[in-house]
């Protein structure tokens, strides 16, 4: 800069000086000398952050307290307007009313009421959401591969909505004929192949329809099953709360870092099935690492045979994985998405692994 | 007028109000604008003021200058969510003011892009280009501050006093041509000093109105100072009394505009911008100078006693210490664009009274070759000594 400021520019500088900056900042005399770099301090008190699931009496890992002070948000969703309770979502499956066609084939009928909601996608923060059932992400539909799924869509909100369900089916039955408002159309078709899939609404502009919260996931099951398991359904979500392209928050189930306040409990070397789903918006991918451990990767759940064995995975937008693994030790364990930008805007979370013979 | 005609004026003056009262009333509650409310999201404006970083935090001073409260609901730093805390209250109603403290490490040299997420969703963006410790008022930083003020502003006012003999021994043709010299000196500050008003606004929150604050600041000096000179010169009389008066009003005048510049000094220096020093600082030396040539000019045929000149070096040079102080450490957009518009009135009023002088003394003779030849070659010193800080 050496002398070659201007006064106009000074002035400008005066203003950014009262917000703490400087234009191209050289430091020469010993004014700043003592201006020091400020350190992180890390370690000190454990924060409030994790104060959910401390009743184990667990073995706690305090290094995870100490390297994730200060970051999160302050004070807590309130579930009965978070638009879905992370807990119940991970594990809740509707298998739809189940009857028999006079063929043998099994028949399951489901309802999908699309509505308009405001959601607290973070404490205190709002966002006009569309929904399914009035949750984000709508329910999780589960049947049997051959099964007759019948799914009855009423579109109950202020625009054209509709459901394309990935999978096999009819060109009718595609799900990109908006439904307009006040209107029922009824999907059906036979569900497959087995995996682990998606449905959404398809209706232009599409960024807008799905981002506002018009997702869900489906699952076929291969028809002899998979293992007993844990299952759990992770949803990688998004939520851009100022709508110009970029997303302020990130999670998987809708609620920024939820399962880093209150652990996800499971047991000791019990055997964990991650549905995971990549539905984020704006972005092109998003991924999930698992701290400790290594998973089974089958992707899109269409074969029974793992194709890999990693503590890593990246997904495009729509792409799924099932990931299985157990845990050998108990404790606490971090798993996130590995791009630090997400965790640090909320995809980030906690394993409590209960030891064996614990209750 | 009896009482009961006096009864009868209030009433007259009242009754219009009570209707207004009737139909903002009817308004409120029966007005159209109910229309609208669904179809707009709520307009809000937070401007940030100023941000303090500290050893690991990072102090951020907003106000809500929109028409609503906004509830700052979270806060990021560098894209990552951060824990706070936000006094008085995360609610800041219109025009209130709140502090967010974050506990944040922070690393000196490297920028900080801070982001309030607001309850409706909407991210109020401010960026820190260039993190470096903000000053604390200790003495070291005081006196730092006090040896700038003085260089810049004081020893340059006094200096310029120097060249009182020299004016005295010129004739009155000379005398006016340096009273336009002065004319033209102070009409250039006068309008660097507004220009730099009108640019601060930008900074000040929307419902405190810059521009009109500027506006009030500026002809609320330029008409108030005319009430008080025109007081103190009749008490003062015409002759070198009311000369003196003018001399100090000059002094006024630049001790304001002064201000303004320590403010932009102080700021500077406080963010770490030194290296801009001394060539700066020689520069504004030499600029300032003549400033103290436009204080005595009008008292060049006078004997004011030494204390009234050290008087007016004083007012004139003192306010850039002061203005180095505010501006090294409570620097706000409002008050440095108050200070400026303040600044810029009482010089221009300064300039009116000095060709009120002129044309007393002249007659109506007040566009002489002389007289002009001495406002151009004013505006020129400014425009020329301006290059060096320039
Ligand atoms: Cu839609």
């Amino acid at each position: 800069m050496g002398g070659r400021l201007s006064r106009r520019e000074l002035f400008r500088l005066a203003a950014l000086g009262a917000t703490g900056a400087a234009a191209g900042g050289v430091s020469g005399a010993g004014l700043m000398a003592g201006a020091r770099a400020a350190r992180a301090s890390a370690g000190g008190s454990g924060g409030g952050m994790l104060a959910a699931a401390g009743s184990t009496g667990l073995p706690q890992a305090p290094e995870a307290h100490g390297a994730h002070e200060g970051l999160g948000t302050v004070g807590e969703v309130e579930l009965r307007h978070a638009g879905v309770d992370p807990m119940r979502y991970l594990t809740a499956f509707d298998w739809g009313r189940v009857s028999r066609l006079p063929s043998g084939q099994t028949l399951r009928e489901y309802q999908l009421v699309a509505t308009d909601r405001e959601i607290e996608v973070a404490p205190g923060v709002r966002f006009a959401a569309w929904t399914y059932n009035a949750q984000v992400p709508g329910p999780t539909l589960r049947a049997r591969e051959g099964d007759r799924v019948r799914v009855r869509f009423v579109n109950a909100g202020t625009h054209p909505h509709n459901i394309h369900f990935h999978g096999f089916h009819d060109a009718a039955m595609d799900g990109i004929e908006p439904i307009a408002r006040g209107r029922t159309f009824v999907y059906e078709f036979d569900a497959a192949p087995f995996g682990l899939h998606l449905y959404h609404c398809h209706v232009q502009p599409l960024k807008r329809h799905i981002h506002k919260g018009l997702y869900g996931v489906f699952i076929v099951d291969p028809p002899q099953g998979r293992p007993p398991a844990r299952e759990l359904v992770m949803m990688m979500n998004a939520f851009d709360t100022d709508f110009d392209g970029e997303n302020e928050i990130y999670a998987v189930n809708t609620v920024p870092f939820y399962y880093l306040r209150h652990p996800i409990r499971i047991r000791q070397h019990e055997l964990v099935r991650i549905y995971l789903v990549n539905i984020t918006e704006f972005d092109p991918i998003n991924s999930l690492h698992l701290h400790a451990n290594f998973f089974h990767v089958y992707p899109t759940g269409t074969s029974l045979t793992p194709s890999e064995y990693t503590d890593t995975v990246m997904l495009c937008q729509a792409q799924r994985a099932i990931l299985e693994f157990r845990y050998r030790r108990p404790g606490r364990f971090m798993f996130h998405a590995h791009q630090s930008e997400f965790t640090e805007l909320g995809w980030t979370g906690f394993f409590e692994v209960i030891p064996d013979g614990a209750v | 007028m009896g009482p009961s005609e006096r009864r009868r004026v209030v009433l007259y003056g009242l009754a219009p109000l009570a209707l207004l009262a009737a139909v903002v009333v009817l308004f409120l509650r029966y007005g159209p604008l109910g229309v609208f409310e669904a179809a707009f999201p709520p307009v809000e404006r937070l401007t940030v003021e100023r941000v303090v970083l500290r050893d690991g935090e990072v102090v951020v001073h907003v106000t809500n200058g929109g028409p609503e409260p906004v509830t700052v609901a979270q806060v990021l730093v560098d894209d990552a969510y951060w824990r706070h805390t936000i006094t008085p209250d995360r609610t800041i109603p219109r025009l209130g003011r709140a502090v967010i403290t974050i506990p944040y490490p922070w690393v000196e040299g490297e920028p900080v892009a801070l982001k309030l997420l607001t309850s409706t969703g909407l991210v109020i963006t401010h960026d820190v280009p260039v993190a470096v410790a903000s000053p604390a008022p200790d003495a070291r930083y005081l006196a730092t501050f006090t040896l700038l003020g003085l260089y810049v502003g004081v020893i340059p006012v006094f200096v310029g006093l120097l060249w009182f003999p020299f004016l005295r021994r010129l004739g009155r043709r000379w005398t006016h041509f340096f009273l336009s010299l002065t004319g033209g000196l102070l009409v250039f500050l006068g309008v660097d000093t507004l220009e730099e008003a009108l640019e601060l606004r930008a900074g000040v929150p929307e419902a405190l109105q810059g521009t009109a604050l500027v506006a009030v600041g500026v002809l609320g000096t330029l008409l108030g100072l005319t009430l008080v000179v025109r007081r103190t010169a009749r008490a003062a009389g015409g002759g070198a009394a009311g000369r003196l008066v003018l001399a100090y009003l000059i002094a006024l005048g630049i001790g304001l505009h002064n201000l303004g510049e320590g403010l932009a000094i102080g700021a500077a220096y406080a963010v770490g911008e030194i290296a801009l020093g001394t060539f700066l600082v020689l520069g504004f030396m030499l600029h300032n100078t003549t400033e103290g040539l436009g204080i005595v000019a009008p008292v060049a045929r006078d004997r004011p006693g030494l204390a009234h000149f050290l008087w007016m070096g004083l007012l004139a040079g003192a306010p850039t210490i002061l203005g180095a102080w505010l501006g090294g450490f409570v620097y706000s957009p409002v008050a440095a664009t108050v200070f400026l518009a303040i600044g810029a009135g009482a010089i221009f009023q300064v300039v009116y009274e000095l060709g009120r002088l002129m044309a007393q003394q002249a007659g109506d003779e007040l566009m002489t070759a002389t007289n002009v030849a001495g406002f151009v070659v004013g505006l020129a010193i400014m425009y020329l000594t301006g290059l060096f800080v320039a």
